[in-house]
Order: structure tokens, then sequence, then C-alpha cells
């Protein structure tokens, strides 16, 4: 059969049929894993949280007790790293947008973010440990995982940072100048400001990033279970992502072991919720 | 007068914060060529690609490893990248923008559950599965890649939605004034403009594959052997690292660090060729031959069944 | 006049994120006075340290003992390196490691050979287990089981399990390469309890219902025969110090040592160290 004649059996109006089945199909297979994976995890989990849970000690190993040592030590983490990639990263977006045109510069900086963008969180993980760790001297703490968290995050952050600044209508800029404001001027009392829920949108998801991180804090804040709250930033800590791990590889149990997971998943949904909703009513603003 | 920051300080401190992500990557080689290189050097590169891994004796060689992260992302990407350009088609050409506000927030989520969940998912679920079904104890390359598969979903997805969204609405409106349909125009038109996006979106999923860690350790059975089927267990490079890096001292963690060399470089290789395929999206010249291209093409065979 | 509070409210967030930070990093310092104790090392240990530990800080507030994994070659470094004070080790010490360290029989464990409940097999020989570790059997058909296929699960390079197991039953021999490598003794029973023709490794405390244990020899691991030390594969779980152990860590281990220590060790199903 000629491809002429195969080309007459199928009109375009029956390809585009089946193209769109077809295309559809895959999106709901790829939708109903993440609600399988979810479901599957909320469901076995979600009996075993409790209040004691989020607020308990853990205790024999885990197998009892509660997590609030690891949800510390994950907020620990977290907000370090945050603290520390958000003025790094929306500094960069506001350079990349604002100080200079395209350039030879500016490609340089672009290609090291997204370098950094997709270096594996085991290469963070190692570099932390022998950087943080053992070079600086800070041992398995929450500082030396919180800087290696800021390191990972930061590429996202000046990603979103850079299209939120970049979606301020120029004409803002125009007014404030036209009013006597300096450049810098603008820059933090027009165009942050109304980027600002843009850029709040990179940071919540290098929050996500780091919640759900497991390599590269496993090397730097080391995985010691603690049964009290860390109080200081050289207080080694496991994280939640970390225990997690621990719970389901040692085979402690499988009870808590869920719950964690649980708690992981609700975190990380609500979490891109909030941000997906954040973005959204931004990029209407100026639509 | 108020005392206002002179506009060249702020613009050099600015430079100076914007640097941080390429000083950052400069810290990060520097020092895992600084722990890992003097071993390469010691064992010779040769020998480290070829030679057996058996730390107990002094051996350290990465080719096993290299194989395994090699099957394991070929399978993943055998997996993941129709899925993923599929959903990305979905998302940036067919569905409505309400079906939108709620798949694209969804896939997100995908990309944010934790890569150990992912990991206890494959032991549960996908585990048993292969192991009734298929045959092998389980923990297999074909694990490994199935859970990658997902794992690298939304990292093509996203970046293939940025390269289909960033072709011109007037070449789609052109295709169409000619008489295509939707999907003829996004098969002739659109994904062929859009090329160069979506083989960065491949690419970069391929990063992203070649560096996962937990899940991988936790479903693709870390064995140090030649894989003769997708049910056989391979070890991959960040598995090699991840696993012995607790015990590890003198050579032994000197080769770990030389595996997150050979890791590093494959990543920063991935990462520039997906730099390159992405440049060339901005060229729109290329763009426009291949439009013109395949509206030539779209015309001609088309004229026939029209006139029936 | 509204974003302008919030970025107000944003710079002074992180003012007050940088103000926490010092104050946190100075807390540091003054947290020398308290009693703490660092353990680090063997994976097989760790859970049964850190049961010791929680039972003993309940009974003496005031003392702190952190518990890290890492595994027994990374105990023995951090035990020389000063890093941990004591370094947990689950194999015996190499001759250059006992040249340099100090060390205490803790417990002792017997290296328990795990299988599928499903499995007929019921004994092996020291020399069966190491054919098929050494990947010569590899049907269970050959020892008089069924015929399935040989799913061996052995631990990672370094990991104190696998250096004793490797002591006690390979004979210098190696690990086929075709074993699947399992990070924790969980998973290796994991892996065992969900594939019917598997077989691994575990310390005797760690068995439960999901995985069968073999007779060695026709002894069974048994706490009699633990306890007797008829049952061939037993290892000790060490304490390694650098000099000799002083402070709160020697009245740790002497409390671990004590009847209360060991009476809790044998309850998790270690073999108690006669004094």
């Amino acid at each position: 059969m000629s491809a002429a004649a195969r080309r007459r059996l199928i009109t375009p109006r029956q390809s585009q049929f089946c193209a769109r089945v077809i295309l559809w199909a895959m999106m709901a297979a790829t939708l109903a894993v993440l609600v399988f994976i979810v479901l599957f995890v909320v469901k076995r989990g979600l009996a075993h949280v409790s209040w004691e849970f989020l607020t308990g000690a853990p205790s024999l190993s885990g197998k009892a007790g509660g997590v609030l040592p690891m949800i510390v030590g994950t907020l620990a983490v977290t907000a370090l790293g945050v603290a520390l990639a958000t003025p790094l990263g929306v500094g960069t977006a506001i350079y990349l947008t604002e100080y200079t045109r395209e350039g030879r510069i500016t490609k340089i900086i672009r290609f090291g973010a997204e370098c950094l963008a997709g270096v594996p969180s085991i290469i963070f993980g190692l570099f932390g440990f022998v950087f943080f760790v053992l070079v600086l001297g800070f041992g398995w703490s929450i500082l030396a995982g919180g800087l290696t968290l800021a390191f990972m995050i930061l590429p996202t952050v000046i990603r979103t940072s850079e299209e939120a600044i970049k979606s301020v209508p120029p004409s803002y800029r125009e007014v404030a100048l036209s009013l006597g404001a300096s450049k810098w001027e603008s820059i933090v009392k027009v165009v942050l400001p109304s980027a600002m829920p843009g850029i709040l949108t990179g940071v919540i998801l290098g929050v996500g990033r780091s919640i759900s991180e497991t390599a590269a804090v496993i090397f730097t804040s080391g995985s010691s279970l603690s049964k009290v709250i860390p109080t200081s930033l050289f207080d080694g800590t496991r994280t939640l992502a970390v225990h997690f791990y621990q719970l389901a590889r040692e085979g402690i149990s499988a009870d808590k072991a869920y719950a964690t997971a649980t708690v992981l998943v609700l975190a990380i949904l609500i979490i891109n919720v909030t941000a997906y909703a954040i973005m959204s009513r931004f990029m209407k603003r100026y639509r | 007068m108020r005392f206002r920051l002179p506009e060249k300080v702020v613009e050099r401190s600015l430079l100076l914060v914007a640097m941080s992500s390429v000083a950052i990557l400069l810290l990060i080689t520097v020092f895992i060529f600084r722990e890992g290189g003097p071993l390469l050097v010691q064992v010779g590169l040769g020998n480290f690609f070829s030679g057996a891994w058996d730390p107990q004796h002094d051996q350290y060689g990465i080719a096993l490893m290299v194989v395994g992260s090699f099957a394991v992302t070929s399978g993943a990407l055998l997996i993941g990248v129709p899925f993923g350009i599929a959903c990305a088609i979905v998302l940036a050409e067919m569905a409505p923008p309400r079906a939108r506000s709620i798949l694209k927030p969804a896939i997100e989520v995908l990309a944010g559950i934790p890569s150990v969940v992912y990991g206890f998912m494959g032991i549960v679920v996908l585990l048993p599965m292969i192991r009734t079904h298929i045959g092998g104890p389980g923990a297999s390359a074909l694990a490994g890649s199935i859970i990658l598969g997902i794992m690298v979903l939304p990292t093509v997805i996203g970046i293939s939605v940025d390269a289909l969204q960033a072709v011109p609405r007037s070449y789609r409106e052109a295709s169409l004034a000619l008489g295509a349909t939707q999907w003829q125009t996004i098969r002739r038109v659109v994904l062929p403009a859009a090329r160069s996006g979506i083989v960065a979106a491949v690419i970069l999923g391929m990063g992203r594959a070649v560096g996962e860690t937990m899940a991988v350790i936790m479903v693709a059975g870390n064995s140090v052997q030649m894989p003769h089927s997708p049910l056989d267990s391979v070890r991959t490079l960040t598995a090699n690292i991840a696993l012995e890096m607790g015990y590890a001292a003198g050579d032994h963690r000197a080769a770990l660090f030389a595996t997150g060399i050979v890791l590093f470089v494959i990543i920063m290789i991935l990462n520039t060729l997906a730099n390159l395929a992405r440049g060339r999206l901005k060229k729109r010249s290329v763009v426009v031959v291949t439009l013109a291209a395949t509206a030539a093409d779209l015309v001609k065979p088309r004229a026939k069944p029209e006139e029936q | 006049m509204l974003p302008r509070m919030r970025t107000r409210s944003l710079c002074t967030f992180l003012l007050l994120a940088a103000i926490a930070t010092l104050a946190t990093a100075c807390n540091r310092n003054q947290a020398g006075g308290e009693t703490a104790v660092t353990l680090a090392g063997s994976t097989s240990v760790q859970p049964f340290a850190e049961h010791w530990a929680e039972t003993y800080m309940g009974q003496n507030p005031g003392i702190t003992i952190n518990v890290q994994g890492g595994g027994s070659t990374a105990g023995v470094k951090a035990a020389l390196a000063g890093a941990a004070d004591v370094g947990m080790c689950s194999r015996e010490l190499k001759p250059d490691e006992a040249a340099k360290l100090k060390k205490i029989v803790v417990a002792r464990d017997g290296l328990t050979i795990v299988v599928h409940p499903s499995n007929a097999v019921a004994d092996l020989t020291v020399e069966q287990v190491r054919s098929i570790f050494a990947g010569r059997i590899k049907n269970w058909s050959e020892v008089g089981g069924a015929d399935h296929k040989m799913t061996v699960v052995t631990r990672e390079n370094g990991s104190g399990a696998r250096g004793a197991f490797e002591e006690l039953v390979m004979n210098k021999e190696s690990i086929a390469s075709s074993a699947l490598v399992q990070d924790s003794q969980g998973a290796v029973r994991q892996m065992v309890s969900a594939d019917a023709g598997a077989l691994g490794y575990v310390s005797h405390g760690v068995v439960d219902a999901s995985v069968k244990p073999l007779k060695i020899g026709g002894v069974a691991p048994t706490e009699a025969t633990l306890t007797a030390g008829t049952y061939p594969l037993i290892r000790p779980f060490l304490f390694i110090s650098k000099g000799e152990p002083a402070g709160a860590a020697k009245a740790f281990i002497d409390w671990i040592l004590s009847p209360a220590g060991q009476a809790l060790a044998v309850k998790e199903g270690l073999i108690a160290v006669q004094k």
C-alpha cells in the first residue's frame, strides 16, 4: 500500500480525533499516577497522624512517639536555606532584568544558574559534606544543611524572581523615575513590591524543594535521631524526609513511616497549591 | 536632600550578588575535584572507566556503574519522554484554560513529592508487581526506569510547555488558515518549531534521571554487575556514592568523590547541550525556515484528499 | 502604600531571621556545660545503642547521648579522629585498627540467614551458604528446596554485617556480583520477605515473622544456642574508643554492661556478654 493510499484511509479529522484521545489518555495516566501516590500514602498514613504524633518526641528508634524534633529540624534548615537564597536570588534577578543588557555577563550568570539547577542533590550533598561539615568545621549541623539547601534552591528563586520582575509593566518604572526617584528607589519602592507575589512563589517552591530533599541533607545535617528539639545552628538534625527514609529502610514501623510520608506529601501539596494560587492571581493582575 | 545610594555602588554590589551562582558552581567544582581528582590521577582515567569495583581490594573502576546509570536513564527517557511531551501538548495546545489551571499545578506537585516517597512506592507497589507479573527479583533496571520515568515527567513537561508556548501564535493561525486540522498544525508546525526547546527538555530530563539518588537506591537493587536484561539489578553512579559514602575512608572515599566528578561532568555536558539547544530556539530564522518547509509539505499531500 | 508595607515586612522578617541566626549561633558556646556523649558507627548497632541511650537518658537527666549511623568503618574512623567519643563496630577489628583502639564488647549478635516464610528449606551448612553467596548454587532445588531461582541479598561494602558475614562464612571468597545490595538490615528483611526465592543475612534481633530464619548445620539461632555459642555465626558488637573511656562515656558503657543494660540487649534479641 502506498503512502498516499494509506493517507486516504484515515482522514485528517480522524487522525485528529485519535491524537486527541491518545494525548488526553496519556495526560490522564500521568495524573492517575499522581493521584495514586497521594491517595496510597495518605490513606495508610492519615489514621496514624495525630496531634501527639506531630508534637511528640520519637522513641524506640521511631517505632513509637512523634516527629516534632524532625519537623523543627526540617523547618530550621529550610528557613535558613530560604533566608540565604532569597536575597541572593532576588538580587541576581534585579541585576539581570534592571541593570544590564543581555550580553556576555548575563550569559555567564544565566548559564551558571542553569547549571546549578541541573546539579544533582547528591553532588550538593558531597560538596556540603566536604566544604561545610569538614573544611569549615560546622559538623553535621542545621547550619551546614541550611547552607547547602540555600545553594540548591538558589536557581529556583532566581528564575521565578526574574520572571516576576520582568512582568512588571515598564510604565511603573517610568512613572517612578519621572517623579524623581532614582533607579534603585524605583526598584525597591515600585518594582519589587509589584513583583512580590511572583518572588514569593519562587520562595515557596524553594521551601517545597527543601522539605522534600534527602540526599543533600543526609550528608550535611546528619541522620542522628534526636529526642530533643534542636536549639543551636550547630546541632545536627534528622529532617522529616530523612526520618521517613530511615523508617522505611530499616523497616522500623510501617505505620510511622506512612504517617511521616503523609505529613510530607500533604505539606508539599499545600505548598504547591499556595504557590500556584499566589502566582495565578499575580499573573492575572498584569494580563 | 536625602541621601541616595550611588547607582554605581548599587550596580556593582548587585553584580557581585548575581555572580553568586557562578561562584557557587565554581566552589562545588573545586571541592569535588579536590577530593576526587588525586585518585583519578593515581588510578588513571582509563582504569577508572574500565576497571572492576572492589574497594576491599583497592580496585576502583566505575564502568559497571556507568552502564547502570545509562541503562536506567535511557529506560526512564523511553517512558518519560513520550508521556512528558504528550502532557506538554495537552497543556499548551489542547486544554481549555480552566483545565490547564488544574493540570499544571498537579504536575508541579508531582515534582514536589520527595524522591524517598517515590522510592518507597516503588518498593511496596512496583517491585511486587514486576516480581509476580514479569519475573526476576523485582529490584531491577526496569523498576528504576519506571520510577525515574515518572520523576523526570515534571522536568520534561515544564520545559516542553515553555518551548511550545514560545512558538508565535501567528504560526498556528497560518497553518489553520491553510486548512490544516489542529493536530496537523501541532505535528507539522508547532512541534517542529519548538523542536530545539523540546530537545532541551529531554536533555534536562536526562540530567534529572542521571542525578537522582534515593529513589534509585531503593528500587534498582544496586548489584555491581553487567545487566543482561531489564530485569537484572544495576547500580548507578549516584547509588554508588550514597551507598558507600558512610563507610568510606582514604582511597575508597576519594573514589566515591571521583564518581561524583564523573557525574558532575556528565551533568555539565548535558546542561551545556540543553543550553545550546535552547539558544537555537531564540534564532527565529531557523524556525521560520522549518515552518516554510513544513507548510510546503503540508499543502502538497493534503491537496488530494481535500478534492474528494 | 500597601505594597510598600509588604517590602518592609519582608525586610523585617529577613532581619529577624538574621538576628535569630546569630542568637542561636551564640548558644553553642553556652551549651558546653551540659554533658554530651557522641556515638557513631555501625548501623547494626545503632538501633540498640539508641535504645540504650533512650533508657539511660531517661534515668539520668542532664546527659545527652547522640547516636549517629555511618557504618562500622566510619565508626572506627570517628573514634580514631575523635569525631565521636565512642565508635560502634559490628565486626572484629582489623589488626591495624586494634593496635590503635580500645575495644569493649557490649553484646554479641547471631548473624541469621533468613529466607521467605514459604521456603521449604530449613537447614543449610556454612559451606552451602558460602556457595550460594559466591554464586555457585543458583537454584533452591540444589539444596533440597523447590525449583525456584535464588535471589541473593547482601549488604553494602564496609557495613559491619557484611564484614562479619565475609569473615564467618565466605572464607576469603567474594560475594557474587549479581547479589542485590541493600543498605540496611530492614531493607534486607523487606526484600527477603517479599520474594519467595530470596535469602539474606540480618541480626538475630531484627528477625520477625515476615521472614524465616534457617538452621545452620542443624543449629537454629535461638537464645539458648546463641548464648551457649553453639550457633556458628556469632559476631561481636563493639564499642571502641581512643584510649580508656572516661567520664560520662565510661558511666554509660558501665551501665550497658550492667545487668540492667544487658537485659535490655537480650530483650531486643542480642546475646548478653558474660563478665
